[in-house]
């Protein structure tokens, strides 16, 4: 079993740029084909400042953490029995590339179902950019099974 | 992008289909993405642990489902997006990304709508289920 006596534990913070190579190579591997996405161009004739961060990139750049197996680790959670079970993303402003953004994560909740055979973690990420703007919050679960 | 104007509860977003997932589509997205967990792009880690092949990430089928929503209207009024990770999408389906509208609001004279989502296979199985909220103006 998880120790509970993480929740409301705090990770490293951490920063991660945004860079505009990576979100081409992102839209690639989604199929994203609006050129707003690749051409800055376009992005800017969208009234964009530069190409923005699609929706999910910044659960991707949240694996940008030194250490991205940092929960992983500090719970012990054995790898090949790990899933996402859900994510979640609240938007307060739009993010682009160039963009420095500050990483800070807290363990929300850690619970169990099924007699411990499904234990849960839950994640929460609150994103600043280099202006100090609240950009995002992310909430994300983990699942491990067990048997 | 959508007309907002005349926009009522049940209208759906355009769905579309991806082609299928291949071994290719997860090596792009394991490099795209960062997630370099081996589970889904080196078979001979996911057979050690009990798995038959390899699978697709969980979210690359949430970025599929965000360009649905981004195509719908732009991204600056995306307020809220999630998803429950339901089944594991594997190498070969092809995924159908696919909404609705099921409800109009309000908040701080916003006006909103609530959208359900979800992605299937080609049999119609659900991988996907979510919902997401968007500025209407």
């Amino acid at each position: 079993m998880i120790d509970k006596q993480y929740i409301g534990h705090r990770l490293p913070a951490f920063s991660a740029e945004v860079e505009k190579g990576r979100l081409k190579f992102f839209a690639k591997a989604i199929g994203q084909t609006d050129p707003v996405y690749t051409d800055e161009a376009a992005a800017r004739a969208a009234g964009h400042p530069g190409l923005p961060v699609p929706p999910t990139f910044l659960f991707c750049l949240e694996m940008e953490s030194p250490n991205p197996g940092a929960l992983r680790e500090l719970l012990d959670l054995p790898l090949p029995k790990i899933l996402h079970g859900e994510q979640r993303f609240h938007y307060h402003a739009m993010v682009y590339a160039g963009d420095m953004l500050s990483f800070e994560q807290r363990i929300a909740d850690i619970y169990d179902k099924k007699g411990g055979l499904l234990e849960f973690i839950v994640r929460e990420t609150r994103v600043t950019n280099q202006h100090g703007t609240h950009v995002a919050d992310l909430h994300g679960i983990t699942v491990v099974r067990h048997g | 992008m959508v007309e907002t104007s005349q926009l009522k509860v049940g209208d759906a977003l355009p769905a579309f289909t991806t082609p299928p997932i291949s071994r290719l589509t997860l090596a792009l997205y394991c490099g795209a993405s960062g997630d370099h967990n081996p589970m889904h792009v080196d078979i001979d880690y996911a057979k050690a642990g009990g798995s038959p092949d390899v699978f697709a990430h969980g979210m690359l089928s949430m970025g599929y489902l965000g360009r649905l929503l981004t195509h719908w209207v732009p991204q600056r009024q995306l307020r809220e997006y999630g998803v429950r990770f339901v089944a594991i999408t594997q190498v070969g389906e092809s995924i159908t990304c696919s909404g609705s509208v099921t409800e109009l609001f309000e908040v701080n004279g916003e006006r909103r709508a609530r959208l359900s989502l979800q992605t299937t296979n080609q049999h119609g199985q659900v991988k996907l289920t979510g919902d997401a909220v968007v500025a209407l103006y």
